[in-house]
Order: structure tokens, then C-alpha cells, then sequence
């Protein structure tokens, strides 16, 4: 068990809502971004002399740019229906963690500096100067929001703290005030190309590996090829599936598909990072420019469809925002969407009666499935609304014989986010990310006990990541969050092709 | 008595400016700023009627809320619902001759005057009883309850123990529309409920009340879930495509 300077919440069989601890979490604030890695997203490196004035100042503009910022800071009514929603408040008890409590922040000052109301009745409406006190929870409770929309799916007017918290970081990254982890990893997939900054080199050497490892377990040669020109498909997948259990287990599963399809892909080199971290600051220009990276390696490489990994935000900016950013994809084969989520891929096959599998590898595991918020909330997988839950569903009913869903009220457009996504899975952060944790644990726990679940699956780099971190702070297991394409990788029967040394591959064991 | 008449003439030319003003201006900004990114909340509609649907079950069932918070939802919808009423109702003060659908409504419009005021009790409970909504709760927030209780309970007085001169009342908005006030009954209660109803359309355009337009810009609600088949772009992001080309490596140029 993880040792914990805070308290870590006892888990219920049902979230409770707590009773309200007024600055219950205001300590709570991730490591400033240093001058060197504000520079390269073209931001100051410190706070600037007249920030208050070039703080109003960029509200002002993002207020012309984003419908959205503009219609939600007036709409609200203070019903409240959105109180209960947060994780984050769930989880600390702190009210400025209630969404509307964290629209709040904001709003005060814009009523201050931009309505009729706030500027000759500041008290009566609740408006405020900006302050730098103002400024400091801003930082503080503006990184304690995943930007997992589930306040937005419950409030009458849509209203959606993430838009909120992401022109607040983009407020505040324009005065120097940036956040550490995001702006250092968006300068490292600049430099290097993805998050982790794992160069070209390495990268051929651990796919060369994965290679090995798949040959002398199941016999049959299946490729992980990288920057092969002329490929069918570009691959863009997380980082973190380069190496990182549960990751990496997946990259094999999405190889094992493409070599049962029969056809032709690549990873890039260029482009070898799926996340987009320029969506969790809210910059437009940032994200369109690692966004654009995919346009160049789909060109360099003369690919005729781009297929994404298992990443929950990556594929919001891949779904959502792509052909806005980085299109037109007149370019690529028009049979097929651009792009493609990897289950999107595996469950047509399964529908076509493609892949074979053998349910029983899966047996020692009784699953349950975790919707990650940005493929629940703010994307969609198929033809039809919804399509985001039933594909991976179906493709774990697919492969493995045990599978049941947590509670209703926490999963599809209810589920709860992992605790770590919108940029904060940082280990600053950690005392947020447990307590965050807890309504999806509590989920989890529930299952576990009443139906012997054992396993979670994910299909996000982020959720894996945080639950990987976080699971032991509430004594279960860390390789209890599995990778879905784990578990098509666990059950697919592959068929040898006629390279495959036939006396080296061992019976199916 | 012609003081009075003049001042509530001027204060109602005053508020009908300041609504429709305000209200044009605040519509107009919220059209002309873009959405330039793909935002509803999924799952959504995959076409233009299926937005135009789910936008209708936001506006007459407040089906989100619905999800969110039953108690709310109860009192909210029949808070607007008596509302909506109380506003068909009141119509026949504003229009000569009456149509026929506003004269059936004049029996349902008194229970929708109860029904209002008895949501808004509702909803005001909920700012002193549920510690979350108390906290998120300003003193504008009490104020707007407040003014539209008495606006309510100002009118079912009239209704049911203070009659008031409704002719006269009728005489002197329609006056208004030709630049001619006629008198206005000089009852204390009519008085009063006139003044907050010339309040409440002051402070729509400034306050909160900009839900009501803001729930149709909202999008999160009212985009069509197709980004892949169709490429959004917003006017502000096009001039930033033109300034530094999307893609120097792209063989079109
Ligand atoms: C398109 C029309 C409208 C829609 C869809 C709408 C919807 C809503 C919803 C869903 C709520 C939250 C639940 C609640 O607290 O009742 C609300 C609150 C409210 N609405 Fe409306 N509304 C509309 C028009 C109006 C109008 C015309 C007024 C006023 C004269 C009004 C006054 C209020 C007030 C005062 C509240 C806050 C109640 C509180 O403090 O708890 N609404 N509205
Ligand atoms: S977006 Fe998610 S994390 Fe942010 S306030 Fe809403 S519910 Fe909380
Ligand atoms: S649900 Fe929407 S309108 Fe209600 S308090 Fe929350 S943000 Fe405001």
C-alpha cells in the first residue's frame, strides 16, 4: 500500500454527497512552469508587470472567440443540479470544486469587468476584482478540474466547466502563470515528438522487441512497423503504449488486428504521440500545431487512413477537432472515416466474422468496463449516438466471457473520470488524484464485491496511468486496469503466415 | 392621478426599451461570436432535426435538469410553467381583440399563478435548505426570487381579495401603444406589481434571466454531433490558416 501524507477516503458502496468544507482542498496546486518551458508555446515566462490589465485584456478576446465562454458566464441560474456531479468535489468536500463553484472564480471577475450589474453593484452580484489572491485560487482550484464534462451533461443550459477551466489556464499561461507538467510535455513532443520524449531511435528498437516477445509467444511474425511509407494505415497511439504496462499490451493487441486484417500500417515517427495537450491549457494555436503533425506524417508517409489508439482526450481532439485543425482529409481514402478509433477498426472485423478468438484466455479475469469522459462526453465511435459505449462493449463481450457493467448512474455519459485526466495525472497533484478517484473506486469496489469483478478495462493512456497509481492507495491491485485491446491481444487466434518458422513456434500452451 | 399615469407610461416605454434593446444586443453578440470548436455533449443528434429535438426536450421538459436533480426540476418546471400561464394569460391586457386560444386560457392562467409561486417557494427553500445551494447562492440570486414571489403574489391578491379595475388597466396599455396613456387605476396593489413587472424587464437583459436566450446558444446543446463529415471551421480560425498555410508539406500547397 502507497504511503499517503493526506487522508485517503474511506470507499462506500455508494458515493455519498458530502456536507460542503469550505477551502477544504486550497492547497492543493500543481508546480509552476518554469521561463524554459513557457518560451517554446510562446508564453511569457513569468508573471508579466501589468498582469491584471493583460489578464481582462485576454478575457475580453477569448470572449469574442468562444461562444461558449461568453453564453455560459451569463447563463447560469445557481439551480445547483450541477453540485453534486463533480468528482473532484465528491471526493474533497471542497465547494469551489463544486463546477458552479468553479465557473464562480471566473465569472465574479468577468462580472466585474464586462457586465452592467458588476461594475456599479460588485456586492450584489457577487462580483470581484482580480485580485492576486483571485489569481492564486485560480491557479489552484482551475487545476483541480479534469475537463471531464460531466457537469455538463446534467446542467439545463449545457453550461461546461471544462471550456471554463481551459480559457482560464489559457488566461493564465498569456500572463507567464503556466502549469509545469502540460507546457513541459507540449515542448517535448515539439522537440522530440512525443510526450515522453522517446526518440525515433528508441522507438524502432522497443517495436523491433515487441516484435520478438509476440514471435515467441504466439509463433506467428506480426509486425510493429514504423515510418513505412506507403503503408494503408497511419497509426497515431499514446506514448505510453510504447513501453508501459498496462500499455504496451494493448500496442501489441492493435498489431495482432491489423496482422488478422491482412493489411498494411505504420506508426510514425514524426507523429508519434496521439495526446494533445494543447486542449487541457486551452490553446487553439498550441493544439492546432501538434495536431498538425498528423497531417505531415499522413502525407510524408502516403497513407490512405489514419486509425487512432486507445487515448481518451486524444481521441476527443482526433474526433471532435482533427478536420477542424489539421484538414482538410481529401486526401485519404473517402471509404473510410478520418479518422478511426482502433475499436472502431476491431469491432468491423468482428462484425465482417474476421477475427477468431478463444474467449477462455480471458477466463481468470471477470471484467468490467471504465467509459473514459472525453470517448463518453465529448466524442462518438460508429454510426449511431451512443456508439462510443456499445463498440467497446461489444468487442469485450467479443473476446472474454465474464464481463459486467458498474452501476448505472457511473458509467456511459454518468461515468466518472479516472481522477487524472485535463492534465493534472502529475505526481504534484497526487493528493487530488486519489481523493478525485474515489466515486469511480467506489463503482469499482462495488462490482468486486458483488459480482467478482477482478479487472477494469480502459481505453485511455491517462486513465490507465492514474489508476495504475492510484489503486493501491485503496489497497487493490495496480494491474487491475487492463488495456481492452489486452484483452483482444489475450484471445485473438492468429493464423501464421508462410515467413513464420514453423519448428520454433511453440504449441499453443 | 395624471402624475401617475405619466410616470408609469414613461417607466414602461423605459422597460420595454431596455429589454428589447438589451436583449437584441446581448442575442446578437452571442450569434456573432463562433464556436470554433466541436463541442456537444455526447451522445448527440447526428442531424440538424435531431438538434432542433433535443433542444425542444430542453426547453419544454427541461430534460438535462430532469437527470441532474429531481427536486429541482419539480419546482422549476412548475415554476415555469405557471409562468408561461400567467404570460398567455396576461396577454388579453396587450391585444384587441382577443384571440380565441388566449381567451381558453383565462381559467388555467390563475392555477398557473399558483403554481408559480409555489415553485419559486420551492426553489427558494432549496437556497437555505441544501448546504451546496446555499453557498453558491448571492444576494441577487434571493433578490430575483423574491421580486418575481411578489410579482406573483401582488397579482393573486388582485385576483382573489383586492379587484382591480382590469378595463381601465387594458385602456391604458393599449393607449401606450398609440402615444396616448389613458388612466391608470390608482390601486396601491396594481402599483406595485406594475413597478416590479417594469423591474423585471429592466434587469432581464443584465442578470441571469439571459439563461432564457443563452439555453439556444448553448453548444453543448445545440451542435450537430458530424465532425468528421463535415469540416467546422470558425471565421477567426480561417484567418489563421491563411497567415501560416496548415501544412507546408501539403502537395496542394
Ligand atoms: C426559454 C425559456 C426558459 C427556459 C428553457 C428556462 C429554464 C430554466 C431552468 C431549466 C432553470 C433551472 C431550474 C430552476 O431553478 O427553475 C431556470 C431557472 C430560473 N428561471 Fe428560467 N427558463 C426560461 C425562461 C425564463 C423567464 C422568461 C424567466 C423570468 C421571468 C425565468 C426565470 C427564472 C428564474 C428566476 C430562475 C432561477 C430560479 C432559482 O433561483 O432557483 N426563466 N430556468
Ligand atoms: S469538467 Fe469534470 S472536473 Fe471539471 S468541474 Fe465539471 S465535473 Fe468537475
Ligand atoms: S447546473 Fe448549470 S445552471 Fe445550474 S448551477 Fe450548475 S452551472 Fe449553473
Amino acid at each position: 500500500m502507497a504511503k499517503a501524507t493526506f487522508d485517503v477516503p474511506e470507499l462506500t458502496p455508494y458515493t455519498e454527497v458530502p456536507a460542503v468544507t469550505p477551502e477544504a482542498m486550497a492547497h492543493s496546486a500543481p508546480f509552476v512552469s518554469k521561463a524554459e518551458f513557457q518560451a517554446p508555446l510562446g508564453f511569457p515566462g513569468e508573471l508579466v508587470e501589468d498582469w491584471q490589465t493583460r489578464a481582462i485584456d485576454k478575457m475580453g478576446e477569448l470572449l469574442g472567440k468562444y461562444r461558449s465562454l461568453r453564453v455560459y458566464l451569463d447563463s447560469c441560474v445557481k439551480c445547483g443540479a450541477c453540485t453534486d456531479k463533480c468528482h473532484y468535489f465528491l471526493g474533497t468536500q471542497d465547494p469551489k470544486n463544486m463546477p458552479v463553484g468553479r465557473q464562480d472564480l471566473m465569472r465574479k471577475v468577468y462580472r466585474r469587468y464586462f457586465t452592467l450589474g458588476g461594475r456599479f453593484f460588485p456586492k450584489l452580484v457577487g462580483a470581484e476584482d482580480f485580485t492576486k489572491e483571485v489569481l492564486d485560487d485560480w491557479y489552484s482550484y482551475f487545476h483541480q478540474c479534469s475537463q471531464c464534462r460531466r457537469c455538463s451533461v446534467f446542467c439545463p443550459y449545457g453550461i461546461d466547466t471544462a471550456e471554463i477551466s481551459m480559457a482560464a489556464r489559457e488566461i493564465m499561461d498569456s500572463i507567464g502563470v503556466g502549469q509545469k507538467y502540460c507546457n513541459e510535455i507540449i515542448g517535448k513532443v515539439y522537440k522530440i515528438g512525443n510526450n515522453l520524449g522517446l526518440p525515433g531511435p528508441a522507438l524502432v528498437d522497443t517495436l523491433e522487441g515487441l516484435e520478438e516477445d509476440v514471435f515467441d509467444e504466439t509463433g506467428v511474425k506480426v509486425r510493429y512497423p514504423i515510418d513505412e511509407e506507403g503503408a494503408e494505415i497511419l497509426l497515431v497511439t499514446p506514448s505510453a503504449d510504447f513501453f508501459a504496462e498496462p500499455h504496451v499490451d494493448g500496442l501489441i493487441g492493435y498489431g495482432k488486428v491489423f496482422h488478422a486484417a491482412g493489411v498494411s500500417w505504420t506508426l510514425s515517427s514524426h507523429a508519434s504521440e496521439a495526446a494533445n495537450f494543447g486542449m487541457f491549457i486551452g490553446s487553439y494555436d498550441n493544439m492546432r500545431r501538434v495536431a498538425q503533425r498528423i497531417r505531415e506524417a499522413a502525407i510524408a508517409l502516403k497513407v490512405k487512413r489514419i486509425v487512432f489508439g486507445e487515448c481518451g482526450h486524444a481521441w476527443r481532439v482526433a474526433y471532435s477537432f482533427l478536420n477542424t485543425l489539421a484538414g482538410p482529409w481529401d486526401f485519404l481514402d473517402p471509404r473510410y472515416p478520418v479518422p478511426q478509433h482502433i475499436c472502431e477498426f476491431t469491432h468491423d472485423l468482428i462484425e465482417q466474422g474476421r477475427l477468431t478468438f478463444d474467449k477462455s484466455e480471458n477466463d481468470d479475469k471477470v471484467i468490467t468496463f471504465h467509459d473514459s469522459c472525453n470517448v463518453a462526453r465529448a466524442s462518438r465511435m460508429g454510426e449511431v449516438p451512443g456508439g462510443q459505449f456499445e463498440i467497446p462493449r461489444a468487442i469485450i463481450r467479443a473476446t472474454c466471457n465474464h464481463f459486467y457493467d458498474m452501476d448505472e448512474d457511473t458509467i456511459r455519459d454518468r461515468t466518472f473520470c479516472c481522477g487524472g485526466g485535463g492534465g493534472l495525472l502529475t505526481d504534484d497533484l497526487i493528493e487530488l488524484r486519489v481523493k478525485g478517484a474515489k466515486p469511480r473506486l467506489d463503482a469499482l469496489n462495488n462490482v468486486m464485491q458483488e459480482k467478482g469483478v477482478t479487472h477494469m478495462a480502459a481505453i485511455c493512456a491517462i486513465c490507465k496511468s492514474q489508476f495504475t497509481k492510484v489503486l493501491p492507495y485503496y489497497g487493490m491491485e495496480m494491474d487491475q486496469i487492463v488495456s481492452l485491446h489486452q484483452l483482444v491481444s489475450n484471445a485473438i487466434v492468429l493464423e501464421g503466415g508462410e515467413d513464420d518458422d514453423e519448428e520454433d513456434a511453440p504449441a499453443a500452451a | 392621478m395624471a402624475f401617475l399615469t405619466h410616470f408609469y407610461a414613461v417607466l414602461f416605454y423605459v422597460a420595454a426599451f431596455v429589454l428589447v434593446s438589451g436583449l437584441v444586443v446581448k442575442v446578437v453578440r452571442y450569434a456573432r461570436t463562433p464556436a470554433p470548436l466541436k463541442i456537444p455533449t455526447t451522445p448527440a443528434p447526428t442531424s440538424r432535426s435531431g438538434v432542433a429535438l433535443r433542444m425542444t426536450r430542453e426547453v419544454v421538459l427541461f430534460e438535462s435538469l430532469f437527470r441532474g436533480n429531481k427536486w429541482t426540476w419539480i419546482f422549476g418546471w412548475i415554476f415555469h410553467f405557471g409562468l408561461f400561464l400567467v404570460t398567455l394569460r396576461h396577454l388579453r391586457y396587450f391585444i384587441e381583440p382577443v384571440w380565441a386560444p388566449i381567451a381558453l386560457v383565462q381559467p388555467f392562467g390563475i392555477y398557473g399563478g399558483i403554481a408559480m409561486v409555489i415553485g419559486l417557494i420551492g426553489l427558494w427553500a432549496r437556497r437555505f435548505l441544501v448546504d451546496r445551494v446555499r453557498y453558491i447562492s448571492s444576494t441577487s440570486d434571493h433578490l430575483m426570487l423574491a421580486l418575481l414571489v411578489l410579482i406573483g403574489a401582488s397579482g393573486l391578491l388582485m385576483k382573489f381579495v383586492f379587484h382591480t379595475d382590469v378595463v381601465a388597466i387594458k385602456s391604458f396599455f393599449l393607449g401606450l401603444y398609440a402615444l396616448d396613456p389613458q388612466p391608470l387605476p390608482a390601486d396601491p396593489l396594481l402599483l406595485l406589481h406594475l413597478l416590479l413587472v417594469a423591474l423585471l424587464m429592466i434587469v432581464f437583459p443584465y442578470s441571469k434571466l439571459l439563461h432564457a436566450p443563452g439555453l439556444f446558444f448553448s453548444p453543448t446543446r445545440n451542435q450537430v454531433d458530424d465532425p468528421r463529415e463535415r469540416r467546422h471551421l470558425a471565421p477567426w480560425a480561417r484567418e489563421l490558416e491563411q497567415q501560416a498555410p496548415a501544412a507546408s508539406s501539403d502537395p496542394r500547397g
